[in-house]
């Protein structure tokens, strides 16, 4: 409560020094973002960061710039849908009566699933009040093959891309000889493991999958049983897609059992999980993931990071791909001159876009998938200039695709509305 | 299969006993307040956190001794100056106080220890594996969780049923007038309970904090089975909630361990359907798979065939 008076605080003299220099731009009506995310509950610790961020990205390179579409400010509003797709249609029905048009949603593809229906059926039946979903991290291929939909952009490379450069990665490690698949029991724990099996039986067929399991996504307290059948299968080596507390209690429970085999993952970074793997991590944890963490290739991202840790201490710049979006969203606004979400989707389809880190993006207009380089990266202290959780131990990223190698065929057949 | 058998019965028993020491505290403040408190899953979060905090700067085993000790000053308070005044309003009004409590609580560590996972570690000292066998390590820390929660199991059954305080606590779950007419004060017996039952939560919550990892969403992964176990243990009863832990712990992690699953049935039957069935998710379930909601099912079947739970002597 204090921290929001002091803002409020603060707004309102920066307002009065507004006016008092002689209203430099008149007060325009400010162009509102929703970020729908859990803000609450079991997965709060990402969506909270993930919204620290899109805030972040939209003062520091837009609203204290002047703001964009000549001087309106970005407004993100947040909306706690508890990754539950139920509250996720309350929010979205809120974010309508607000006038809320363009909705940034990154946890768990059931939600952006649900969000992708509701969101198509909504902009059918209401012409004119069209809304746009920016999906910034929910990875189900399904959101732009066979579900695509004209209103749903996705900024994150999807399950299969990753774990085509994965199990490149993987197929490199000539110890690896058998592999365990552990996943949430949800679409995109299931489209990770059915994916590895594929794709390890075509690179290495020699690789035997010993195991594939799969638990209620955040319901497990206690990962040590599931952990037992890892180690009494022999596995050299397990993949998994779990994030949050699934992410961090699997990987302790491997940690403790003193079973000392790489685990590739997702999402194993940040919010605490570096913290917490600590030493005992080192070198074992791998990840695939946009944007390299270390070394960082440009000053101009080396400098994003450091005024976003200036400002959130206790937090870090885990998904760069969510300033990316924001980039590229407003990128389109320019380009159209507008904020309906009709222009900004036209605007976006095939952009070319140059993110903080020096890298050309580029947003597939037929499927609305963005591409970019992928990089496996590994969990440890050394040569780490950026770290995580202020605990010395970060990503170093040791192996590169480039975004043209990444491309994949879609089987998305887009339903395009008419103007 | 033998080294699977024996760390599933291994865990299982880690994970029953931790469960126990939630629900022992549960199901003594249920039968002498008939009071369901929602919030008791709260606390022992309450005791990892501040055992985190206590950790950073004395070290875990102040910890394991001051954490539980605030967790119980702070229940007994709870209840002392909340749950008392609302008691004039009816079993109803409590249970939403202990509702409300329970998402204040939540949203409190959120506000002061922040929504990320916190590093809370356990003591370098038993950093070490206890035994290997198989090749699988059974770590010296859950060993001591076995150690501490057996320890309270017999501590605790002891108090209540040797000591005069034990015999008094008895007394006044089923008669709480007469033993106020013999000159008890049973408020202050109530608070004593509430309180012992939260540092209870709360030494659970020190000791879970580790290994379980300590994240704002502990205490709801938790909060509904422990309802579970103190139901199908029978209300109020100490022993019952003992078997019901060990049973629901032990029930979880063969089902984990086991890789039966609907499709060896289908085999066994000689029946098969295509991948295209629409019930095609049923066919291939596993065990494993539904391993967390088995004992929400045991609940049902629990309440079915035995309303009053495997212990409970409490008569409509």
């Amino acid at each position: 409560m204090i921290k929001i008076k002091l803002f409020s605080k603060f707004n309102s003299l920066l307002i009065c020094t507004l006016l008092c220099l002689g209203n430099i731009s008149q007060a325009q009506e400010p162009v509102r973002i929703a970020f729908m995310d859990p803000l609450s509950g079991t997965f709060a610790s990402i969506g909270t960061s993930g919204l620290k961020q899109i805030q972040f990205a939209a003062d520091y390179l837009f609203n204290s710039r002047g703001g964009i579409l000549g001087g309106r400010m970005i407004e993100i509003v947040p909306l706690d849908n508890k990754q539950s797709p139920t509250e996720t249609q309350l929010q979205f029905r809120r974010a309508v009566s607000e006038g809320l048009q363009i909705i940034f949603q990154g946890n768990s593809s059931a939600v952006a699933n649900t969000l992708s229906t509701t969101i198509s059926r909504f902009n059918r039946r209401n012409p004119g009040k069209e809304v746009l979903q920016i999906n910034y991290s929910a990875v189900d291929p399904i959101l732009t093959e066979d579900n695509c939909s004209f209103w749903h952009f996705r900024f994150d490379a999807h399950a299969v891309m990753k774990l085509n450069v994965l199990t490149d990665y993987i197929a490199m490690n000539k110890d690896i000889k058998s592999m365990y698949i552990i996943g949430q029991d949800y679409s995109f724990g299931h489209v990770v493991a059915d994916t590895a099996i594929r794709l390890l039986n075509e690179k290495r067929p020699d690789i035997e999958i010993v195991g594939s399991e799969f638990h209620p996504i955040g319901q497990v307290k206690d990962f040590t049983p599931y952990v037992t059948k890892i180690v009494s299968s022999g596995a050299d080596a397990v993949i998994t897609g779990n994030y949050g507390a699934d992410m961090v209690s699997l990987a302790r429970s491997i940690i403790d059992s003193g079973l000392d085999i790489p685990i590739y993952t997702f999402y194993a970074a940040y919010d605490g999980i570096t913290a917490t793997l600590g030493i005992d991590g080192k070198d074992r944890i791998h990840l695939i993931h946009n944007e390299t963490s270390n070394p960082i290739p440009t000053e101009r991202r080396k400098e994003y990071i450091r005024a976003f840790k200036a400002r959130n201490p206790n937090n870090d710049v885990t998904q760069p791909r969510l300033a990316n979006a924001l980039s590229m969203v407003v990128a389109a606004m320019e380009k159209a001159s507008s904020t309906d979400p009709y222009d900004i989707a036209i605007a976006l389809e095939d952009m070319r876009f140059t993110t903080l880190g020096g890298e050309e993006i580029w947003m597939r207009g037929e499927d609305h998938q963005i591409f970019q380089s992928l990089h496996v990266s590994v969990h440890t202290d050394e040569g780490i200039e950026f770290d995580a959780d202020n605990s010395g131990f970060g990503l170093r990223s040791i192996y590169h695709v480039p975004a043209e190698e990444t491309i994949v065929e879609t089987s998305c057949q887009m339903r395009r509305p008419r103007r | 299969m033998l080294e699977v058998f024996i760390f599933a019965t291994l865990n299982g028993l880690v994970t029953g006993l931790l469960l126990f020491m939630l629900a022992s505290g549960l199901t003594l403040i249920f039968s002498m307040m008939g009071v369901l408190n929602f919030a008791h899953a709260s606390f022992y979060m309450l005791g990892a956190y501040f055992a985190y905090s206590i950790s950073l700067t004395m070290g875990f085993w102040l910890g394991l001794i001051f954490a539980p000790l605030i967790v119980g000053v702070l229940g007994a308070m709870v209840e002392r100056y909340g749950l008392r005044r609302v008691h004039k309003s009816g079993h109803v009004a409590e249970l939403v106080f202990t509702f409300g409590a329970a998402f204040l609580i939540e949203e409190s560590i959120q506000f002061f220890w922040g929504p990320a996972t916190k590093n809370y570690r356990s003591p370098d000292i038993l950093d070490f594996p206890l035994f290997t066998l198989f090749g699988q390590e059974f770590s010296a820390y859950r060993g001591f969780m076995i150690f501490i929660s057996m320890a309270i199991f017999i501590v605790l059954f002891r108090v209540l049923t040797h000591s005069r305080i034990g015999i008094i606590i008895q007394a006044a779950i089923t008669h709480p007038h007469t033993v106020a007419n013999l000159g008890h004060n049973v408020p202050l017996i109530f608070m004593g309970v509430f309180g012992v039952g939260t540092a209870l939560a709360g030494l659970a919550g020190v000791i879970a904090g580790p290994v379980l990892t300590t994240f704002p969403g502990m205490a709801a992964v938790l909060g509904s089975i422990v309802f579970v176990i103190v139901v199908i243990g029978g209300l109020g009863s100490l022993a019952g909630a003992f078997i019901a832990s060990l049973l629901i712990g032990l029930l979880q992690s063969y089902a984990i361990a086991s890789s039966v699953g609907m499709p060896d049935l289908l085999d066994l039957l000689g029946v098969s359907f295509e991948a295209d069935h629409p019930l095609n998710d049923l066919w291939t379930v596993t065990l494993p798979q539904i391993a967390p909601i088995l004992p929400f099912l045991l609940l049902v079947l629990v309440l079915i065939f035995r309303p009053t739970g495997l212990l409970g002597k409490r008569e409509e």
